[in-house]
C-alpha cells in the first residue's frame, strides 16, 4: 500500500474514534430536546459535574469542604478513605438522578409549555449554576481521573498491522488509542442499550409516546413528570459516561464542559431529533476534521480541527436545515 | 322515565346497569367567562350517552372534566360511586377512562401497531428491571398485551395498515387509529370528543357502525360528543343537551327530540 494511503486510513480510524465521542455527549442533547423540547445547554456542565462527582467520591473528598471549613473553621478535606471505581459510579448515578429530579421538580415543571427560548434560557442559568455548584462542592483544581481504563497506544494493533506496509520502513503499523478504542466500545454498547431500552421497555414506550405527542401521552396514563426525571436521569447518565472517557483523556477540569459545544456541529448534522442521527453525524464529524486537517490543514497552516465542524454544520443549515435524519420540515400552505 | 337504581332496557333490548360515572353540580369558568354552568347527569354501565349542543355549548370543556384535563371551579365527579379527588389525567387514565380527541392527537411517528401498543402501557406491570433484562415475566406480558391489541386492530379493520406511520394515514384512519387505541386500554368508560368531525358520509357510517359494535361486543360504557343531530340520534340511549353552558335537556333521543328549549337552541331562537 503506499504510504498516503497507510497514513489517511489511520486518520480516518482516529477520525471514527473522535466521531464516537462526539456522538456519544450529542445523545445526550438529543434524548432530552426529544422528550421535551429543551435544548439542553447545561450538558457538557453535567458531564464536568458527573466526572468531578466521581473522583471527588474515589479518593474521599468531602463535598463542600472549603464552605464547611469556612463556616466552621474546621479543617476536613478528606475522609481518609477511597472508594473503588465501580462503587463510585453507582453512587456517582445515584448523585445525576437526584440532580435529574431536583432540575425537574424546582425548574422545568413550571416551565412546561413556554416558548422553546425560554427553555433554553433556563438551562443556561442551569448551566453556569451548576457548574458554581461543582466548583464550590469538589474545588477547581484539575483533577486526574484514573477509573482503571488502559491509556496509551494499543501496542498489539501496531504490531499486527506492520506488515500492511509491505516492506515500507517508515510505516509502524497503525497508531490508536487504547482509551479511544475502549470509548468507541462503550458508547456503541450505551448506543445499543438505549435503543433497546427505548423500544422494548414500557418506559422506553412511553418515552417515546412523550416525545411525540404530551396530550396523547396524558391520555394513555403517561405521568409526564415521572417521564421526564427519567430522561434527565439518562441523560445524566449519558454526561457520566462523557465525562469519564473525556476526564480520564485529558483531565477533569473546566474545559471538560465545552466538549458539549463540539456536539452542536453534530446535531445540526445529525438533527436534533435523531438517535441515528446524532451517531451518523458525530462520525462524519470526527472522520471529517481529522481527513481535513490531514489533506488540507498543512496547506492553510493548521488548527483546522477548531473551525472545520462548524463549516460543516453551516453548510448543513443553509441546505438540509433538519439533519441528516432529523424530522422533515414540511409546510402546509 | 328511567329507574334511577337498577337501571333500564333500551329499545333493542340491551340491559343498561347502574351508574358508571356521575357529575354532580359541575361549574367550570375561564376567567370571566362560564364554560359549564351547574350541569349535572350521570352515565350508566353499558350505555352509549352522548352531548350535543350548538358549537361553543360546552361540551368538549364537559368531556375534558371528565378526562381531568379540565378541573371544575364547583362540583363532585363520582365513579363506581366513589367521590373523585382533584385528579390529573393521567391519574384518570389509570382509572380506566381512556379518550380521543376533536384534533386526533396520536404518536405521528410511531406504527399504527406501536400507537395501539400505547394504550396497553397502564396494563404492564413489570418493572424497569426485569424488562430490562426480559425475563420471562415481561416476555409473557408482551405476549398477552400484543394478543389484546392484535384483537382490537381486526375488530376495527385496520390489519392492512399495522406497520404503516400514522403521519401518512388520511385522516379517516386516523380517528379509527385512535379509537383503537383508547380500546386497547380496555377501559371502563370509553370518551369520544367528535368521533365523526369532519368525515364524509361513508366514513361516518363506518364510524358509526363501530362504535356500535364496540359497544355491542365488549359492553364498554361510550359517553361521545357530536354535533350532528341524526348520528347521535341513531347511536345513543341517552342525550344530555347543553346551550351556552346549561343543561337544556337529557333523556332519551325520542324525548329531547320533542323538547321546546332544544329545538329552540337547534334552531336558533334568540336568547331573551
Amino acid at each position: 500500500m503506499p504510504e498516503s494511503l497507510l497514513y489517511g486510513t489511520e486518520v480516518v480510524l482516529n477520525g471514527l474514534m473522535a466521531g464516537v465521542l462526539y456522538a456519544l455527549v450529542a445523545l445526550g442533547f438529543v434524548l432530552i430536546y426529544k422528550a421535551s423540547g429543551i435544548f439542553n445547554y447545561a450538558q457538557g456542565v453535567m458531564a464536568l459535574f458527573a466526572a468531578m462527582t466521581l473522583y471527588g467520591i474515589m479518593v474521599g473528598q468531602v463535598p463542600f469542604a472549603h464552605l464547611i471549613n469556612a463556616i466552621f473553621g474546621t479543617h476536613i478535606h478528606n475522609f481518609g478513605w477511597e472508594v473503588p471505581a465501580i462503587i463510585a459510579i453507582v453512587l456517582t448515578v445515584v448523585v445525576m438522578v437526584l440532580f435529574a429530579w431536583l432540575v425537574q421538580q424546582y425548574i422545568f415543571r413550571h416551565l412546561v409549555g413556554q416558548e422553546p427560548i425560554i427553555l433554553f434560557m433556563a438551562t443556561i442559568g442551569l448551566a453556569y449554576f451548576l457548574e458554581g455548584v461543582a466548583d464550590l462542592m469538589w474545588g477547581s483544581e484539575i483533577k486526574a481521573l484514573d477509573v482503571g481504563l488502559p491509556q496509551g497506544g494499543s501496542l498489539w494493533i501496531e504490531e499486527n498491522t506492520q506488515w500492511l506496509g509491505m516492506g515500507n520502513e517508515n510505516f509502524y503499523g497503525f497508531f490508536l488509542d487504547q482509551l479511544d478504542l475502549i470509548a468507541t466500545v462503550i458508547a456503541a454498547v450505551l448506543v445499543i442499550a438505549l435503543v433497546a431500552f427505548s423500544q422494548y421497555t414500557k418506559q422506553g414506550r412511553a418515552m417515546r409516546a412523550v416525545a411525540d405527542d404530551h396530550q396523547a401521552a396524558l391520555s394513555v396514563g403517561i405521568n409526564l413528570n415521572f417521564i421526564w426525571v427519567l430522561v434527565w436521569s439518562v441523560a445524566g447518565f449519558v454526561a457520566l459516561v462523557a465525562g469519564i472517557v473525556w476526564g480520564s483523556k485529558s483531565g477533569v477540569q473546566f474545559s471538560l464542559s465545552l466538549i458539549a459545544l463540539k456536539a452542536l456541529p453534530v446535531l445540526m448534522l445529525g438533527g436534533f431529533t435523531s438517535i441515528p442521527g446524532a451517531i451518523v453525524g458525530g462520525l462524519i464529524i470526527g472522520v471529517g476534521e481529522k481527513l481535513f486537517e490531514f489533506s488540507i490543514g498543512p496547506l492553510v497552516g493548521g488548527a483546522t480541527e477548531n473551525w472545520f465542524a462548524y463549516v460543516l454544520a453551516l453548510l448543513f443549515l443553509v441546505f438540509r436545515p433538519q439533519g441528516l435524519f432529523g424530522d422533515k420540515i414540511i409546510e402546509r400552505v | 322515565m328511567l329507574d334511577a337504581s337498577e337501571g333500564y332496557v333500551t329499545e333493542d333490548g340491551r340491559q343498561i346497569g347502574g351508574v358508571v360515572m356521575e357529575m354532580k353540580n359541575i361549574t367550570l369558568r375561564f376567567g370571566g367567562v362560564v364554560a359549564i354552568k351547574d350541569i349535572s347527569f350521570d352515565i350508566r354501565e353499558g350505555e352509549i350517552r352522548a352531548i350535543i349542543g350548538p358549537n361553543g355549548a360546552g361540551k368538549s370543556s364537559m368531556l375534558n372534566v371528565i378526562s381531568g384535563f379540565y378541573v371544575p371551579q364547583e362540583g363532585e365527579v363520582f365513579f363506581h360511586g366513589k367521590k373523585r379527588p382533584q385528579m390529573r389525567p393521567y391519574e384518570v387514565a389509570q382509572q380506566g377512562i381512556a379518550r380521543t380527541f376533536q384534533n386526533i392527537a396520536l404518536f405521528e411517528g410511531m406504527s399504527v401497531l406501536d400507537n395501539v401498543m400505547t394504550g396497553r402501557l397502564n396494563h404492564m406491570k413489570t418493572g424497569l428491571f426485569s424488562q430490562a433484562l426480559w425475563k420471562g415475566k415481561a416476555e409473557r406480558e408482551e405476549t398477552e398485551n400484543r394478543e389484546i391489541v392484535e384483537r382490537v386492530i381486526d375488530f376495527l379493520e385496520i390489519q392492512h395498515i399495522r406497520k404503516t406511520p400514522v403521519s401518512r394515514l388520511p385522516y379517516g384512519l386516523k380517528k379509527r387509529v385512535e379509537l383503537a387505541r383508547a380500546l386497547a386500554a380496555e377501559p371502563k368508560l370509553l370518551l369520544l370528543d367528535e368521533p365523526m368531525a369532519g368525515m364524509n358520509v361513508e366514513e361516518k357510517e363506518d364510524m358509526s357502525r363501530f362504535i356500535l359494535d364496540v359497544n355491542d361486543e365488549f359492553g364498554t360504557t361510550i359517553a361521545l360528543i357530536e354535533h350532528d343531530m341524526g348520528v347521535v340520534m341513531d347511536l345513543s340511549d341517552r342525550v344530555v343537551v347543553m346551550d351556552y353552558g346549561k343543561k337544556i335537556g337529557d333523556g332519551t333521543p325520542d324525548e329531547v327530540r320533542t323538547n321546546q328549549d332544544v329545538i329552540d337552541a337547534y334552531l336558533g331562537v334568540s336568547h331573551d
